[in-house]
């Protein structure tokens, strides 16, 4: 079982192999709409008015889609490497906590842009070393990665309330959460706007991650890995050394992920707090097949369907969860149209 | 005084253990199947939700448990057939099949219970048990341990005739030969797609009944995103067990009873940290993975979609 890519199925323009999909999961969505007694005209227009042409609608849209883009990312990196980190969450929520913990300390402590670099780095050392055992078992032993991360996520998630509870508690307040990182110490936003900084790291990221995974020696190693490991071996290649490597650079892209969110946006960490992004960008990554720039895209229609979605949903007297069927419908339907698109070039 | 408390104690804990174990039972020996003929069927988790939905609204509906069940099945293997639809006669992506049918699954019935019962939140009565002869009647463990609902004994009784299908017949040959070599079936003049096909099916069939289980025995109600995690977590133990329904049966109850201990802990009225003793199956899966997992040895083509006729 490998999780390296098939570079078929580019035979449509790609825009197209997206748009078509979309439309018709879109259209079935319309007719569940129709059927509960919505009017999805009304539907599909608040959530574009929402989540695209209203300017602060626009603007959360973008900033979603930061912590989103890092995750995927942190996929690309690993699936491309044969991989399977599905325990993106945890490393993502560990290192959020970490990174929110001691944010507001350092802020006062050293220069801001000291701090913010120092946190960051610590959030990605956290994601990364969460990954260290999945790691080691992997490269040691063989142990089966997807068990061992999955697993790895719900100790991740029973760790980080457990610190929230008690070391990285803030006393002053009643609700278990870590000290607030006040609005004006997060990072800064790009003019007038609520759109941070970290937007454009975020962007900056996945395609430096795309330039690496494609155009350079070590991506092409990590790829070697990933469709052959035998091969890889008899090539000389340090696979152990490798393997590490990949779970290291995921897991701390992932670790990012979580302080993009909670020092650009949230400025603190609840107990309860579970955002779950990583199951949600798994097949948005897929989808993309491992290609950076085409992940930016399918990111970017998740934002706006997450953004735009909740507001409508709200108006139509629907469950938020109302959305969930519209994501399956876009992924069985792409992952259809993909099919149908390689057939038709034999 | 000290003896009653250790009797609550206990009594609370074995109960606990086989309602947290028991579902992930049903959904293990599903996804062992399934895993075993090639398909990675993380669809599990939306299975049992759907399962758990249609048990409840058709126990409620008729009064009838077995219907309930039965419901609960069928509704399991509704999802279990898009699955297979997708993943088996068409080869689509199982990773992304099986996410989107999860995500699309907690969403309908999340859907459903929004329209049905979101103003209402009705409840199940208790569902019948029955006392097994003579060892209900051992003191102090009996009782709890030995009156049941059928399902119970139905889920235990699977463990050896999946071992028996496993071993000792030719469908489990098959269901072996389509998850590590899929042309020599195909050329053995058996289908690949039949055969993967079934053991979806099986995997639905018990996930749902594995959903309903914890709606309609466990919770008596429904709710959304009930199963909390529990398809991923049968997905692990099948994992783990390696095509071996006892270590199924083992690993359900190692979780089970690490979910228990909380509850039964409290009961006895020690305070520790819930999200640390919450940590406490998944810290053993890890821990058994680090001591036993060494050679973690699934089919060959699991997750592979089978072409004929292709290299």
């Amino acid at each position: 079982m490998s999780a390296a890519a098939t570079p078929a199925a580019a035979a449509l323009p790609a825009w197209l192999r997206a748009l078509v999909p979309l439309v018709l999961a879109l259209g079935i969505g319309a007719l569940i709409l129709a059927a509960l007694g919505r009017d999805p005209v009304q539907f599909f227009a608040n959530v574009l008015n929402r989540a695209v042409f209203n300017r602060s609608g626009l603007q959360e849209t973008l900033v979603l889609m930061a912590p989103l883009l890092l995750i995927a990312a942190s996929l690309i990196v690993c699936f491309r490497a044969g991989l399977w980190n599905l325990g993106i969450d945890g490393q993502f929520l560990l290192a959020a906590t970490f990174a929110s913990a001691f944010a507001a300390a350092w802020v006062a402590a050293l220069p801001y842009w000291v701090a913010m670099a120092l946190l960051f780095l610590l959030a990605a050392a956290v994601g990364a070393g969460w990954a260290m055992l999945p790691a080691f078992l992997k490269a040691r032993y063989g142990v089966n990665e997807i068990v061992s991360t999955l697993m790895m996520n719900f100790l991740g998630f029973g760790l980080s309330a457990f610190l929230i509870k008690t070391l990285f508690g803030d006393p002053e307040h009643p609700a278990p959460q870590t000290t607030m990182l006040e609005v004006a110490e997060r990072l800064p936003r790009i003019g007038e706007t609520l759109v941070h900084v970290g937007v454009v790291f975020a962007l900056l990221v996945i395609l430096a991650v795309h330039v690496v995974m494609t155009r350079t020696g070590f991506g092409l190693r990590l790829r070697i890995v990933g469709h052959n490991p035998r091969a890889a071996e008899h090539a000389g290649l340090n696979v152990r050394r490798l393997t590490f490597a990949v779970f290291a650079i995921s897991a701390a892209l992932a670790g990012l992920a979580g302080a993009v969110e909670v020092l650009g946006v949230r400025g603190v960490v609840r107990a309860d707090w579970h955002p779950g992004y990583g199951l949600l960008v798994v097949p948005l990554v897929f989808l993309a097949r491992f290609h950076g720039v085409a992940a930016i895209a399918f990111v970017f229609v998740f934002a706006v369907l997450s953004i735009g979605g909740e507001s409508a949903a709200r108006r139509a007297d629907l469950p938020n969860d109302f959305l969930l069927i519209m994501m399956a419908l876009i992924l069985v339907i792409l992952a259809v149209t993909d099919h149908v698109a390689s057939r038709a070039r034999g | 005084m000290d003896a009653l408390f250790t009797n609550a104690f206990l009594v609370a804990f074995v109960s606990g253990t086989i309602a947290a174990s028991l579902p992930l039972l049903l959904a293990g020996l599903g996804e062992q199947m399934s895993e075993k003929a090639g398909v990675l069927n993380l669809g599990l988790e939306g299975m049992m939700l759907v399962g758990a939905f249609c048990g409840f609204a058709v126990a409620l509906e008729t009064g009838s448990f077995l219907l309930g069940f039965l419901a609960g099945a069928a509704g399991g293997m509704a999802v279990a057939a898009m699955m297979a639809a997708l993943c088996v006669a068409l080869p689509l992506n199982q990773i992304v099949v099986g996410i989107a049918l999860t995500l699309g699954m907690q969403g309908a019935t999340s859907l459903a219970h929004h329209v049905l019962y979101s103003r209402t939140f009705p409840r199940l009565p208790r569902q019948p048990e029955v006392a097994l002869p003579l060892l209900s009647q051992i003191p102090v463990l009996g009782p709890s341990l030995f009156t049941q609902n059928p399902v119970v004994y139905l889920a235990l009784l699977l463990v050896p005739a999946a071992a028996w299908l496993y071993r000792a017949t030719n469908i489990g040959l098959n269901l072996a030969a389509a998850g590590s070599k899929p042309a020599a079936l195909d050329l053995a003049g058996v289908s690949v797609t039949a055969t993967r096909a079934f053991a979806v099916l099986a995997t639905g069939a018990l996930g749902g009944l594995g959903g309903a289980y914890m709606a309609n025995i466990g919770a008596g109600l429904f709710v959304p995103f009930m199963t909390g995690g529990a398809g991923f977590m049968a997905i692990v133990i099948a994992m783990l067990a390696r095509g071996r329904p006892a270590w199924v049966l083992g690993g359900a109850l190692l979780v089970g009873f690490a979910t228990s201990i909380t509850t039964a802990l409290q009961v006895a009225g020690f305070n520790i940290p819930t999200d640390l003793v919450l940590m406490l199956p998944f810290g053993t899966i890890m821990l058994v993975l680090t001591l036993f997992g060494r050679r973690a040895g699934l089919p060959a083509a699991l997750g592979l979609p089978y072409h004929r006729g292709a290299r």
